[in-house]
């Protein structure tokens, strides 16, 4: 239940408007639930600047001895034969948090002749690899590989659980968590461990990256959370370092599943991969026709980088939705992003804003982009491209 | 057939704005929304049923006014709504929330397939859908954007998108979907659809109606915590460049050769 600390509270009414439900407000100088509408999302609570306001919490049912569980895990992901980048990002932020909690980290690798991978997974930062390399892992099920690691963390009780947050991991992680009882935060772009108690604080973007929100997991273990690629960073791999690799048979009582895969199908995304992609060159709705489009392609070519679009792009159908950059496409983290006709609104920006150099071309110099941006070019796309084209043409050269 | 739809009424992002300043969102006339992924789950339920028979349930756990999210839901065809609203079900992560409509599933009794949208559109959190099949013991595809039911009426087939492409799967009924905006375009409500609507009872039901363990509900029932919340605020660092398109090109192109990047 949400309390009022009536002697607290002096009626400011930042509560009142805090609150997306209309669940609190000020009546008579003092701030007033109505608890048929709050939804205890806690919002308000953090906002109080009197501290007036409580979230009071039964007892819960699953009290477990905390201390009982030890280590943090990290998911590995492995694609077409390769390690997928946020495992390894994953690698390099585990080392960070498993210096403060003095813990090991474990990955758990998972699929069928993935074995020369573990050595990979100990150089970027693994001390232990359990490795599950069974033919009934050779393709992805949401059953088979939950089940498998929702049995391991059963029996070796990491404390923290990590996982990319792929369409892979999205999709199962959730279940893992399920079947341990547990919570799970998904997407973070954040994690950290709080000094005063040693839990790990998860950050992550809600209301379409509009607000940031840090959670936690106080009573629960292990403590669980997916986490967006290429927020974090991977560090080089270190050939020296050494580790144990544990293979592990899983039971057969694990491996059933009811779901088959007829076939699978990769569609390549215009260019070199966007999310690996050095230089990106985004077109957004400023273009204003298809064929203008052409502008964005010819800059990237040159640049040898890759084109991105904004959502009003994709939806005007100029780009291909895997080109989305943003909270519901991709995250990208390139050394130059260009963005050109592009508004900047948040939901964009929450997928680019790791970019070292920002550049950014719109004919309105209010347009909220600029902030976000290392150089703003105020004009119009269809001006100023073809004269950066030339520009850097001639100083290549060509 | 009989479908389940779960669906979620959410604030509408359009008209949620934000004080940077302060950090916390701002009221100001919120409308509330059926999650749109939602809708698009229940046109997949409302194909099969006028494909192949059937009854459409839409379940919907949240405050008295998401009675409103499963009216309109019975205005485009549903067949039941229910309701599962209680104080003490507020504040549910999703470990709480798939407890709660698991046990309303299962009270409703048998049913061949469970259709939730990929992920509501106010947490962003797309687990409230494997959590509920795990609870449930239902398999489940996530991020389908493509369903046909196969000749024998029990095995489905569907598409599942991800980074490199998408899968093709089979599965037999019952079990669960989560489905993208783009398996279908929504219809709208019929007048005969609205009047049913007006006319059709929902039922509430509260913890002790399905039978819920009162410390697996709502906040107590939680396993996350929110310890704070911020609107992002992102560093100043721009240099505008001023004068003549022309100028403003030369201006890009030193400071990128002294990058390093020309
Ligand atoms: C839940 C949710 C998720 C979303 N996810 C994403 C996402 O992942 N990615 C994403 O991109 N969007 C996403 N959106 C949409 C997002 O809110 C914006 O609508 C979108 O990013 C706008 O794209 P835009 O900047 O191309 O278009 P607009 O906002 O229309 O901006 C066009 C800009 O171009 C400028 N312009 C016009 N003509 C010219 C010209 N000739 N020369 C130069 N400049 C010009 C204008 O001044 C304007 O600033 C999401 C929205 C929601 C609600
Ligand atoms: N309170 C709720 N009531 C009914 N369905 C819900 C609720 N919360 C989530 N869902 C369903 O689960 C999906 C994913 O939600 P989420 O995991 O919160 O992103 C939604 O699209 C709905 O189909």
């Amino acid at each position: 239940m949400l309390k009022v600390d009536t002697e607290k509270c002096t009626g400011c009414g930042e509560c009142e408007e805090s609150c997306t439900f209309d669940a609190i407000f000020v009546k008579d100088g003092v701030a007033v639930v109505d608890h048929d509408v709050c939804t205890l999302c806690g919002i308000c609570v953090d906002g109080c600047p009197e501290g007036a306001l409580e979230l009071h919490v039964e007892a819960g049912a699953f009290a477990t001895d905390l201390s009982s569980w030890k280590g943090i895990w990290v998911v590995a992901e492995c694609r077409g034969g390769d390690l997928a980048s946020v495992t390894l990002e994953l690698l390099a932020k585990s080392r960070e948090l498993a210096a403060e909690l003095d813990a090991e980290v474990t990955a758990v690798l998972m699929g069928q002749g993935i074995e020369s991978k573990a050595r990979e997974l100990i150089f970027h930062g693994a001390d232990r690899v359990l490795i599950v390399d069974h033919h009934e892992l050779a393709t992805f099920t949401d059953e088979v590989y939950g089940n498998i690691l929702a049995d391991l963390a059963k029996r070796e009780r990491p404390e923290i659980i990590l996982a990319g947050a792929t369409a892979m991991g999205r999709s199962y992680i959730p279940r893992v968590a399920t079947i341990l009882e547990t919570g799970l935060t998904a997407d973070c772009t954040g994690l950290d461990i709080r000094s005063e108690d040693k839990a790990l604080l998860q950050t992550r973007p809600a209301f379409g990256g509009n607000l940031l929100a840090t959670i936690v997991c106080p009573e629960h273990r292990p403590q669980m959370a997916t986490v967006r690629p290429h927020v974090m960073k991977a560090n080089a791999p270190d050939p020296g370092r050494k580790g144990e690799v544990i293979r592990i048979v899983p039971r057969k009582s694990l491996l059933g599943h009811k779901v088959q895969v007829i076939e699978s199908v990769k569609e390549q995304a215009e260019g070199p991969n966007l999310s690996e992609a050095d230089i990106i060159v985004t077109a957004g709705r400023g273009f204003e026709q298809e064929k203008n489009v052409e502008l964005a392609r010819e800059l990237a070519d040159l640049l040898e980088g890759t084109v991105g679009s904004t959502r009003a792009a994709v939806d005007a159908g100029w780009l291909s939705s895997r080109t989305q950059i943003g909270q519901t496409g991709v995250t990208v983290s390139p050394k130059l992003y260009i963005a050109c006709g592009v508004s900047g609104a948040i939901q964009h920006i929450v997928g680019m804003q790791g970019s070292e150099i920002i550049v950014a071309i719109n004919k309105d110099a209010e347009a909220p982009i600029f902030d976000v941006t290392t150089y703003g070019l105020v004009g119009d796309v269809k001006e100023i491209l073809p004269l950066l084209i030339k520009r850097i043409q001639k100083e290549r050269g060509l | 057939m009989n479908i389940v739809v779960c669906i979620k009424q959410v604030p509408n992002a359009k008209t949620v704005r934000y004080d940077t300043e302060k950090g916390t969102l701002v009221r100001e006339g919120v409308e509330a929304i059926i999650n749109p992924f939602d809708f698009h789950a229940l046109e997949a339920g409302l194909h099969l049923k006028d494909a192949y028979g059937g009854e459409v349930t839409v379940l919907s756990m949240g405050p008295p006014q998401a009675e409103n999210a499963l009216r309109e839901s019975l205005s485009l065809g549903a067949d039941k709504g229910v309701l599962l609203s209680d104080r003490a079900f507020a504040g549910a992560d999703t470990l709480a929330t798939t407890y709660t409509l698991a046990k309303a599933i299962e009270k409703l009794g048998p049913v061949d397939l469970v259709l939730c949208g990929k992920q509501a559109i106010d947490g962003d959190t797309a687990q409230v859908g494997p959590g509920l099949a795990a609870r449930l013991g239902l398999p489940y595809v996530t991020c389908v954007n493509a369903l046909s039911v196969m000749d024998d009426e029990k095995t489905i087939q569907v598409r599942r998108i991800n980074e490199d492409g998408y899968d093709i799967l089979e599965l037999e009924m019952p079990a669960l979907l989560t489905v993208l905006a783009s398996i279908n375009t929504p219809r709208l409500p019929s007048l005969k659809g609205k009047m049913m609507a007006r006319k059709t009872e929902i039922p509430i039901w509260d913890a002790e109606g399905i039978g819920a363990k009162p410390s697996m509900v709502g906040l107590t029932g939680s396993a996350t915590r929110v310890v704070s919340t911020w609107v992002p605020t992102f560093e100043a660092r721009r240099e505008m460049f001023g004068g003549s398109a022309e100028e403003q090109v030369d201006a890009l192109v030193s400071r990128l050769k002294a990058a390093g990047i020309l």
